[in-house]
């Protein structure tokens, strides 16, 4: 799975990436973190608000920093 | 506004139609005995004050060090309390306004009724500095006017909750709302002139080509979440600004038990005509939220400083700083910077002189 922090390097970024690491690891997930720090491709995920959180291309929350647990309900595998 | 309401009440209604989990009823009777508990606690704080004060600890009434002592014992709990509700509150409003919904209200609004409702908006929309830049693409590119998306980066750092509590508790409802009345009036006029001075061109180019996706429908929270958001803000906000708050009071039980009223009247009192523009010009660059403003805007008023001057100040601080500029020179050519800064200024300028020729 493809998880990607978007924000353009502020202090919140690390505090959200730092937790979902930890929530990511928490659920002993395959994962590929990266950093996107290009605001045009920040635009592209069509957020406003930093830092975001993306998850194979979507959105899954901006404009704030969840809990640990929050985070591991959003990076939990959706079962078809 | 009404929009708003509307798309909350079915997901209450869903909720409370949900045996297995607890209704909105009980969130609302929780909410109404905390209010009740809330209110019996201020009430009492100016009695248990004055008790704890002089037949506690035994201090004279009446002297330097009674009255210092009971002004800090007093206002501290109150402003924090009063600082805790209102987080709280603005939290569960800001739940309804999120980005995405204030410009969707902004986009391709005209001029002057876009002005005044970004304004507004500003004050609600929940955004940290740290989002300007693509908060400021993200309207732009989808058709909400350049003058209208400023009225809304002017209101929203300079109208918050925090200014208006701290004004509100420590100096009153009328130097708070005088504050709320013009820092709206600032961020309408000054985005309204920006607007007239037709400075698309000053944007960086590469802004207008941006494509902008879509995040995708937005979750529509219920109401617990609201009240978890509510309780997020108090946490945060509280959390990051409690001390400011109790070195400002303390501040001001100094000046209240001690220092001479007039120390800085001759410097920065009403007859100084010089001291608006400078307050401003000292201003400007420093960066500083609301609550760290406070200490300082307590001891200068607390001396004798005239309101407009001080209020001059403290807007200047809060709505404009060089990291600001910084920040938003990505996006801006720099005469739109100069000129940004420049009206905004000038419209903290005019109000501070107002105040200090009307009180």
């Amino acid at each position: 799975m493809k998880i990607q922090i978007l924000g353009t390097g502020c202090a919140k970024c690390n505090a959200l990436m730092l937790a979902t690491e930890k929530a990511a690891q928490a659920l002993g997930l395959q994962y590929e973190l990266e950093k996107v720090t290009d605001l045009q491709q920040i635009m592209a995920f069509g957020v406003m608000t930093t830092p975001a959180l993306a998850v194979d291309g979507k959105v899954k929350v901006s404009g704030k920093v969840p809990s640990v647990d929050e985070l591991k309900t959003m990076l939990q595998p959706v079962n078809p | 506004m009404n929009g708003a309401k509307d798309m909350a009440v079915p997901a209450a209604d869903t909720k409370s139609a949900d045996p297995g989990k607890p209704g909105w009823r009980k969130h609302l009777l929780w909410g109404i005995a905390a209010l009740a508990f809330w209110w019996l606690v201020y009430g009492s704080l100016a009695p248990f004050a004055a008790w704890l004060t002089y037949s506690r600890c035994g201090l004279v009434k009446g002297s330097h060090l009674g009255s210092a002592v009971e002004f800090f014992v007093y206002e501290s709990p109150k402003v924090l309390m009063l600082l805790t509700l209102v987080v709280f509150g603005v939290g569960i409003i800001r739940s309804f306004f999120t980005p995405e919904r204030t410009r969707r209200i902004l986009s391709g609004r005209r001029e002057t009724t876009g002005n005044v409702l970004a304004a507004l908006l500003g004050t609600v929309t929940p955004f940290c500095s740290c989002s300007a830049v693509p908060l400021f693409i993200g309207f732009v590119t989808t058709g909400v006017p350049l003058g209208v998306t400023f009225s809304f980066l002017v209101s929203s750092p300079m109208v918050n909750e925090v200014a208006l509590v701290l004004l509100f508790g420590l100096f009153g409802w009328k130097v708070a709302a005088i504050y709320l009345a013009m820092g709206l009036a600032i961020a309408i006029v000054s985005g309204w002139i920006i607007g007239r001075l037709r400075m698309e061109k000053h944007v960086e180019d590469w802004v207008f080509q941006t494509k902008t996706g879509d995040a995708g429908p937005e979750t529509i929270p219920d109401w617990p979440a609201r009240i978890r958001l509510g309780l997020d803000a108090v946490k945060d906000i509280v959390g990051r600004v409690w001390l400011y708050v109790l070195l400002g009071i303390a501040v001001g039980a100094g000046i209240h038990g001690y220092v001479p009223e007039n120390f800085m009247a001759s410097i920065m009192g009403k007859d100084a005509w010089w001291s608006v523009p400078l307050a401003v010009l000292i201003g400007v660059p420093m960066y500083s939220n609301a609550a760290g403003i406070i200490p300082i805007v307590q001891a200068l008023l607390g001396k004798g400083a005239a309101l407009g001057t001080v209020l001059a100040f403290m807007m200047s601080v809060i709505a404009l700083s060089l990291p600001e500029a910084i920040i938003l020179r990505k996006v801006l050519k720099p005469r739109l910077i100069a000129t940004f800064f420049g009206v905004v200024a000038l419209g903290i300028l005019l109000v501070g002189y107002l105040f200090n020729f009307l009180m």
